[in-house]
């Protein structure tokens, strides 16, 4: 077991590396950063000095190692457009994304799971239709306009919650389900073949030759095997949570990560953006390496295979 | 043995619906099995056998209908229970099953202790500790060695002959009346089947349990059934005592079947009887019998009318017309086998066409990233020549190294040292298309041997293709020929390998092999998927191309059976060696060495009056990580001694027979018998 944390642990490593670093070395082949900090219109002079006095003009294998040096410490260095340090930048929208993240995962396990095992246990039956239908609708609805949707019917016609901010808890239902349910169709869908699979299979037939039958068939005998691929997706659609709700945040206007990259991009604030992707990097690699551990965990042939 | 009846059947109907018919598994059967005996189900695949017995408890698939005039079990009709109470009072409790397949049916992801223990506090109200102590008295019956320990292992840290005592185990949990096994050994190797089926046998005298024994193999029911009922289409056409039945088979599909074994007509038959085509499914309205089609003896009224339920004693009966016209017309091929008995003529053996010289084979295995590399000897020091026109066999359980011997004789696996010749030439040096011309490979499964998306006549025309023989036109007249040969009707060239039966796609496969002319086919177990007709027809047919085209064959199996049958020396492997090799009648029926011999003593014939015989190899086949000291079969061997453990054997040929073993010269496989 411990061999197999270490070996994961360390390809998520190399991973993480692998990534920020490219994403490194195209921003200094695709922008000049000394012209960035500038200004477009600054005289060549300038540009050259800021060039040589930050450092740019260096390999970018040393540059990195620098940056990565400064990381290691702590130190992310200091944005160009918000002129602050990257770590507080983080630490300030961090809250919001990891909270809406968060809930809007649990609205995605609150609807997908019962959802695909009542429509694996009776297929094509009425409650599966409707699974499927409504995984079709989700899949088919865009975020942006649910987002709106539910703003002028939960938030303007019956004003129950606020129209956009990141103040009170009250702020984050509507963005949570709007985000949970982009991901309802997925994890569904997956619940639900995934079960059916099992229940098909060989050592089901054996458990209800024992005498099994009902829920206990269900939970003690199907659902630890069905659980296997739901644990890997839920922690890609976490991520993805984590990474990317920039839609989301904009809609209902809150100060996530997600705009932060955002804006930082649209102002090539490399400092901000680069730190960021490690970020986002790592939390991909890493919620990835706790799925899979979670799998090792609940399947003894991945534990010692 | 008690006259009352534990298990009654009347009229028992499955159907499955399906897109374009309605299928009917089962045809309104009736059974009747009294308090300890074991009945034995017969029949190919499709006969509708394992949908009996799940129809017994109704565990069928959820799309298939069940419809029983009654099924009383020990009183009780069983059709009148719901779903909970069959759960609750008669599944896992009074009647326990055992699933053909070991390696898939038990859960992944539990522990072998908690199956085992679920099964009996699911229904009984005992501690946990009360069922551990039963689980672990039940694996020591049932011969796992260290049980208290297995309960914390998991299904895949088990091989398949564990598993399937692991699941007879859990079957007798709450020692049930009676037990349903389906195919419970087919998926092992011989020497476990006899272990599993000797272990059946034992428990059951023990227990005073009835048994169902569902199977294929007519050698495996012969030993251990009392009574024996044969299903073809989803009928049971043939009921009787298994001596009655086998003695002296009424319906024409019970003879033909008996004929398909290989042995049953004499080891000196050069064919084989064979029943011609496929089961036909059963849908629509059935006219006449469902046998008609594949009969030697159909008249045209058993084309057209049902054919009635004849009785000839108590629980003696077969449907059958049994037409006087036909009565004494010879089934199955058999005037062929007269005529080709004065065919067969003294062989004389051929030049030397491959030579294996000392190969030898190891793996470097790692567990982990950090774990350390152990080396498995696949082969050692294999010495092996094949001569022009004969048929060698090669023998031995799973993982002793016939299918890396295979491979490297293919020249797809690097032997470590040693070298491979054909002729002239060592494999290794020659490009892989002239390889591929002079050894071809016949493979186990014509399911996954054959590509799904091409067609018949791509696929066996394939070869030419890649090594560029021939014309376009040249080549399509090849495949035809070829075709023509492995008896494929011309139809089939433009059908995919899913239209095809079975036995068709191993046709193929065979033409696919046999199209570039090889010097040398080397057969995988090329018949051990398929039913017993058609792996006779496969057998006949390799035996007839072989006469026909000249050619010489390297046949793997681990069927006794069909090595007396086809070959004409034979090879027996035992942990990546050759132990013994020589001529089939001296091998076969005076072996030298212990370990074929107790292959030869699991090997169930045909015979109603012995029973399963005590199995002659303790143990399982041993893990090739950890190979004994000495001679590697000693921790087996019935007549090891001190010098068996210690030292490795020296090869020394007895009799024209090569042998490795320190008392090959003592040992005798008949005085083990008196």
């Amino acid at each position: 077991m411990l061999n197999y944390v270490l070996r994961r642990g360390f390809m998520a490593l190399l991973v993480a590396l692998t990534v920020s670093f490219g994403t490194f070395a195209l921003f200094h082949f695709a922008t000049d950063p000394a012209q960035t900090i500038a200004g477009e219109d600054a005289p060549q002079e300038m540009v050259d000095e800021i060039r040589e006095q930050y450092g740019f003009d260096r390999p970018v294998l040393v540059q990195y190692g620098d940056w990565l040096g400064g990381v290691l410490q702590g130190d992310f260095g200091k944005s160009y457009f918000w002129k602050q340090q990257v770590v507080e930048l983080i630490q300030e929208h961090a809250k919001v994304t990891i909270l809406l993240a968060l809930s809007a995962l649990m609205v995605t396990v609150a609807i997908a799971l019962p959802l695909g095992i009542s429509a694996a246990l009776k297929p094509n039956s009425w409650v599966d239709r409707l699974a499927l239908s409504t995984a079709v609708s989700a899949q088919a609805i865009p975020n942006f306009w649910l987002g709106l949707m539910f703003i002028i019917l939960f938030a303007v016609t019956f004003p129950i919650f606020p129209v956009s901010g990141d103040a009170t808890w009250k702020h984050y239902v509507l963005p949570s389900l709007v985000l949970g349910a982009s991901s309802v169709p997925a994890v569904m869908r997956l619940t639900r073949t995934g079960l059916l699979d099992v229940l098909s299979s060989d050592y089901i037939r054996t458990a209800r030759a024992k005498g099994f039958m009902g829920y206990r068939l269900i939970l003690q005998q199907a659902m630890r095997n069905a659980l296997l691929p739901i644990v890997s997706v839920l922690a890609v659609q976490l991520g993805h949570k984590l990474g990317g709700s920039v839609v989301t945040e904009s809609v209902f206007s809150m100060n996530g990560l997600g705009r932060l990259a955002v804006e930082s991009i649209f102002n090539s604030d490399i400092p901000t953006v680069q730190s960021l992707i490690l970020i986002f990097v790592l939390t991909f690699v890493l919620l990835t390496l706790a799925a899979d551990l979670i799998n090792a965990w609940l399947d003894p042939r991945i534990r010692m295979g | 043995m008690t006259t009352a009846s534990i298990l009654d059947i009347q009229d028992l109907s499955v159907e499955i619906p399906t897109d374009s018919a309605t299928l009917k598994a089962v045809r309104g059967i009736s059974l009747d099995l009294k308090r300890g005996e074991t009945l034995g189900i017969v029949g190919e695949s499709g006969s509708g056998k394992s949908m009996t017995a799940l129809a017994i408890m109704n565990l069928l698939p959820p799309s298939a209908r069940r419809a029983a005039a009654c099924i009383n079990f020990d009183g009780s009709d069983l059709t009148h229970s719901g779903e909970r109470e069959l759960a609750t009072k008669v599944r896992g409790q009074r009647i326990g099953m055992i699933f053909q397949e070991p390696m898939t049916s038990l859960n992944p992801v539990y522990s072998i202790g908690r199956q085992l223990t679920e099964t009996m506090t699911l229904h009984r109200n005992v501690s946990g500790a009360e069922a551990e102590q039963r689980a672990i008295q039940l694996l020591e019956k049932v011969g796992l060695p260290d049980p208290a320990s297995r309960l914390k292992q998991y299904p895949h840290e088990l091989s398949g002959g564990q598993r399937q005592r692991v699941m007879i185990a859990m079957a007798l949990m709450n020692e049930p009346e009676l037990l349903i096994a389906d195919e419970p050994t087919t998926a092992l190797d011989v020497t476990i089947q006899a272990q599993i089926l000797y272990l059946l046998q034992d428990l059951q005298k023990e227990l005073g349990m009835s048994m169902i024994l569902i199977t294929h193999d007519l050698g495996v029911v012969s030993r251990s059934a009392d009574k024996i009922a044969v299903m073809y289409a989803g009928d049971i056409v043939e009921t009787g005592t298994a001596e009655e039945v086998l003695r002296n088979p009424q319906h024409p599909y019970t003879q033909g079947l008996l004929e398909c074994v290989p042995g049953y007509r004499g080891n000196d038959a050069h064919r084989l009887g064979s029943i011609p085509g496929i089961v036909p499914s059963m849908t629509g309205t059935i006219r006449g019998c469902a046998f008609a089609s594949r009969c030697p003896r159909a008249v045209d009224a058993c084309k057209t009318d049902l054919p009635p339920r004849k009785q000839l004693g108590p629980g003696r009966t077969y449907v059958c017309h049994d037409p006087d016209a036909t009565r004494n017309q010879a089934t199955f091929g058999a005037e062929e086998a007269a005529n080709e008995v004065a065919v067969e003529l003294p062989k004389t053996p051929g030049d030397t066409v491959l030579t294996v010289d000392s190969v030898s084979c190891t793996f470097s295995v790692r567990r982990g990233l950090f774990g350390k590399r152990k080396s498995l000897k696949a082969l050692d020091t294999v010495n092996l020549d094949i001569r022009k026109g004969e048929v060698l066999a090669l023998v031995g359980e799973s993982g002793c190294g016939k299918t890396t011997l295979s491979r490297t004789i293919m020249g797809l696996q690097q032997p470590d040292t040693g070298s491979v010749s054909l002729g002239q030439h060592e494999i290794s040096t020659l490009p892989a298309g002239q390889r591929a011309r002079m050894i071809q490979p016949i493979f186990q499964d014509p399911y996954s041997s054959l590509n799904p998306r091409k067609t018949i006549g791509d696929i066996i025309g394939r070869p030419l293709v890649v090594n560029r023989i021939g014309s376009k036109s040249e080549q399509l007249a090849k495949v035809h020929k070829m075709m023509e040969h492995v008896g494929l009707p011309r139809r089939v060239f433009n059908s995919y390998p899913d239209q095809l039966s079975g036995g068709q796609r191993q046709r193929a496969a065979i033409g696919r092999a046999l199209i570039m002319d090889p010097e040398i086919v080397i057969c995988d177990e090329p018949t051990s998927a398929l039913d017993v007709s058609v792996q006779a027809q496969i057998l006949n047919l390799l035996l007839d191309l072989r006469d026909e085209l000249d050619l010489t064959y390297l046949f793997v199996t681990h069927d006794l059976s069909v090595v007396q049958h086809m070959a004409d020396r034979v090879a027996v492997m035992y942990l990546g060696e050759i132990v013994e090799c020589g001529d089939r009648s001296q091998v076969l029926s005076n072996p030298k060495h212990p370990y074929t011999s107790a292959l030869l003593d699991s090997a169930l014939s045909i015979s109603p009056d012995l029973s399963v015989p005590a199995p002659g190899l303790s143990g399982e086949f041993p893990n090739p990580m950890n190979r004994p000291s000495g001679c590697p079969f000693h921790p087996r061997c019935p007549v090891a001694e001190q010098q068996c453990r210690e030292e490795v054997p020296k090869p020394e040929i007895i009799d024209t027979t090569f042998v490795k073993c320190w008392k090959a010269r003592t040992f005798s496989h008949q005085a083990k018998h008196q």
